[in-house]
C-alpha cells in the first residue's frame, strides 16, 4: 500500500503533534535548566499550530485513509481543535503554578504533547487496533504526569492509583478487542457486526460489553469511577485541570467512535446499557460531590457527574449534543482550575479546601467572578454554555423517548446547584481573611481564565458559531 | 471440543485469574502482574481467532500489545520503585493519604 498526500491530511494534526513532541524532547536538552519555560512555550507553538490546522480542515469532506484504518470527518477535526486549544490554555495555566512548585520541568510538556498526540488519534480511530493505540498513547504520559510532582507523596500516589486502573481498563478494552475480533474476523468499526450472523453472537457481545467497561473506566463512569477523585486530588492542578477536560474529551471520543461511527445497526443492544450507566453516573457523581468540603475533590465528583450528562447524549445517539456539551464542560472546568491554580501559598502549598476561598470575591473580585461564572456554567445556568449544553442532551434524549433519562438529568442538575452555588456563597458572602497569601499575578493565567470565562459567553449566547463547526456527527453513521 | 474453543475457553481463564488477582491481591506489583496476565490472555486469544479466521490481523496486533505492555512496564515499575523510596511499601492497602 502507498501512502498518499490524501492518507496524511487526514491524520495531519496527530502527525503534527506528534513529530512536533519528539522535535521537542530534541530542542529541551539544548534549553538550559533555569530557562524551562521556554519549552513550555515550544509545546504552546506546536498546539497552536496543531489547532489551527485542524480548524483549517474542518471543511474537508469525510474520507477513510491508511486503508480505512483512520477516518475524518469535520466532527473528528473538531475535537482535534478543542484539544489542542485545552492543551494550550493548560501550559498557560502551568507556566507559574509549575515554577512555584517546582514542577517546570522540560519533560512535563513533552509528556503532555505526547499524551495529546495519542488523544488526536483517538478522535480519527476507525478501527480497533488504532483506538487501542490512541488510548494507550494518551494514557501512559499521564500516568507520569499525575506523578510528576514527586517526592510529594499525594502525587506519587495519584499517579500509581491511576496506573493502576488505567491498565486494568486497558485489559478490559484489549480482551474486548480480542472477543470482538474473534466473533466478526476484523477490526475495522464499520464492517465489524455487518459480518453475516454476528450482530448476535455472544461473543460480539461480550467484547463489546468489555470494550464499553474499558472505556468507561477512561471517562470515569459509574461504576468505574472510582479512581477518578483520589486521582485528581493528588495531582498537580495543571494535571488535573487538563485530565478532567482534554481525557474526558478524548474518552468520549473514543466512545463516539466506537459506539456512532461504527457498530451499524446494534443501537438497540447497547443504548439501555448506556442509559442506564448514565442515570447511574449522574446519581452517584452529584451525590458524592455534596458531600465534598476539598473543592479538587468536589470538582473532581463534579467531573463524573457531567460525564453523566454527556453519555445522555451518547445514549440517544446524537453525536453534536455530546461534543458541544464537552466543550462547554472542558472551557468552564478549566475557567475554575484557573482560579485553584492561583489560589496557593508562595511556599507552593495549596489551598484545596473550601474554607480558603471565604472572602475570594471581595479581595479579587475578578478571580471571584471567575469562579462564580464556572459554578453558574456548571449548574447550567443561561446565558452561560452549561445551559445550552444541558438543553441539548436532554432535547436529544427527549427525542429518542428516553424522557425518563431527561428528567433524572433535570433533577440531578438542580440538586448539583447546592454545592456549586456553596462555592460561590463562600467566595462571596462569607466573611473571610481569603486565608492564603496570594501568589504574585500572572499573566499566561489571566489569559487562560479569560479564553475559558470567553469561550462559556460566547458558546453560551450563540452556540450556532460551535455547531456549525461540529458539523452533523459522524458521517459515517449509517442511519 | 475443538482447539479453537478450548484454547478460547483458556484465554477467558487467564483474563478471569488476571482481573481476580486484580481485585484481590495488594501488592502494587502483584496487582501489576495480574494485569499483564489480562494483557497475555488477549494476545492468546488474538492468535487463536487470527488462526480460526486464517488471517494475519491478528497476529500482528500481538506485536502491538506487547509493545504497549512493554510500555506500561516501564512507566509501571517507575511509578513503583518511586512510591516504594517514600513508603518503604508496595501496599495498595497504606494508600490512603487521599480520600474523603
Amino acid at each position: 500500500m502507498m501512502i498518499n498526500s490524501t492518507d496524511v491530511v487526514a491524520v495531519l494534526p496527530f502527525i503534527s503533534v506528534a513529530l512536533g513532541s519528539v522535535g521537542l524532547l530534541i530542542a529541551d536538552l539544548l534549553i538550559p535548566a533555569e530557562r524551562r519555560h521556554v519549552t513550555a512555550w515550544l509545546a504552546a507553538a506546536l498546539l497552536l499550530t496543531a489547532a489551527v490546522i485542524a480548524l483549517s480542515l474542518l471543511g474537508s469532506p469525510t474520507f477513510e485513509a491508511f486503508g480505512g484504518m483512520v477516518i475524518s470527518d469535520p466532527t473528528a477535526f473538531f475535537l482535534d481543535t478543542l484539544i489542542c486549544t485545552i492543551g494550550l490554555v493548560t501550559i498557560l495555566l502551568t507556566l507559574r503554578y509549575n515554577q512555584v512548585r517546582g514542577i517546570l520541568r522540560g519533560e512535563f510538556y513533552i509528556l503532555l504533547a505526547l499524551s495529546i498526540s495519542g488523544m488526536t488519534l483517538v478522535t480519527h480511530a476507525n478501527n480497533l487496533l488504532i483506538l487501542l493505540l490512541g488510548i494507550e498513547l494518551l494514557s501512559i504520559p499521564l500516568y507520569v504526569l499525575c506523578g510528576i510532582a514527586r517526592p510529594r507523596l499525594e502525587s506519587e500516589e495519584s499517579a500509581l492509583k491511576y496506573f493502576l486502573t488505567g491498565a486494568f481498563a486497558s485489559g478490559f478494552l484489549v480482551y474486548g478487542i480480542a472477543l470482538t475480533y474473534g466473533a466478526s474476523g476484523t477490526l475495522s468499526l464499520q464492517t465489524a457486526p455487518a459480518a453475516p450472523n454476528v450482530s448476535g453472537d455472544p461473543l460480539l457481545l461480550i467484547g463489546i460489553g468489555l470494550i464499553l467497561v474499558g472505556l468507561g473506566f477512561k471517562v470515569a463512569a459509574v461504576p468505574f469511577h472510582l479512581w477518578a477523585p483520589d486521582t485528581y486530588e493528588g495531582a498537580p492542578t495543571t494535571v488535573t485541570a487538563f485530565m478532567a477536560t482534554a481525557t474526558k474529551v478524548a474518552g468520549f471520543a473514543a466512545l463516539l467512535r466506537v459506539l456512532h461511527g461504527g457498530l451499524p445497526g446494534m443501537e438497540s443492544t447497547w443504548q439501555p446499557l448506556v442509559a442506564i450507566i448514565a442515570a447511574a453516573t449522574m446519581i452517584v457523581g452529584n451525590l458524592a460531590a455534596l458531600a465534598q468540603q476539598n473543592l479538587k475533590r468536589m470538582l473532581a465528583y463534579s467531573s463524573i457527574a457531567h460525564a453523566g450528562y454527556a453519555l445522555v447524549g451518547v445514549a440517544a445517539h446524537d453525536t453534536t449534543s455530546v461534543v458541544f456539551y464537552l466543550t462547554g464542560y472542558a472551557f468552564t472546568t478549566l475557567a475554575a482550575f484557573a482560579v485553584i491554580t492561583a489560589i496557593g501559598s508562595s511556599e507552593g502549598e495549596e489551598m484545596q479546601f473550601l474554607e480558603a476561598y471565604s472572602g475570594l470575591g471581595r479581595q479579587k473580585p475578578l478571580l471571584g467572578a471567575v469562579l462564580a461564572i464556572a459554578m453558574f456554567s456548571l449548574i447550567g445556568i443561561p446565558p452561560t454554555v452549561g445551559f445550552i449544553g444541558k438543553y441539548f442532551v436532554f432535547q436529544a434524549a427527549v427525542a429518542k423517548g428516553l424522557v425518563w433519562l431527561a428528567v433524572l438529568g433535570v433533577l440531578t442538575s438542580a440538586m448539583a446547584a447546592y454545592y456549586y452555588l456553596r462555592v460561590v456563597m463562600v467566595a462571596f458572602i462569607r466573611e473571610g481573611s481569603a486565608a492564603a497569601p496570594l501568589p504574585t499575578p500572572s499573566a499566561p493565567r489571566n489569559l487562560a481564565a479569560a479564553i475559558s470565562v470567553a469561550a462559556v459567553f460566547v458558546l453560551g449566547v450563540v452556540p450556532a458559531l460551535l455547531l456549525s463547526m461540529i458539523g452533523n456527527g459522524m458521517l459515517s453513521t449509517t442511519p | 471440543m475443538d482447539a479453537t474453543s478450548f484454547v478460547t475457553f483458556l484465554s477467558a481463564a487467564l483474563f478471569v485469574i488476571g482481573a481476580l488477582g486484580v481485585l484481590l491481591r495488594r501488592s502494587a506489583l502483584l496487582i501489576f502482574m495480574s494485569v499483564e496476565l489480562m494483557l497475555n490472555a488477549a494476545n492468546l486469544a488474538f492468535v487463536t481467532f487470527a488462526h480460526r479466521w486464517g488471517q494475519l490481523d491478528g497476529q500482528v496486533t500481538v506485536f502491538f500489545i506487547m509493545t504497549i505492555a512493554a510500555a506500561e512496564v516501564a512507566v509501571g515499575l517507575a511509578l513503583i520503585v518511586t512510591i516504594f523510596r517514600t513508603k518503604r511499601s508496595t501496599s495498595v492497602d497504606e494508600l490512603a493519604q487521599l480520600r474523603g
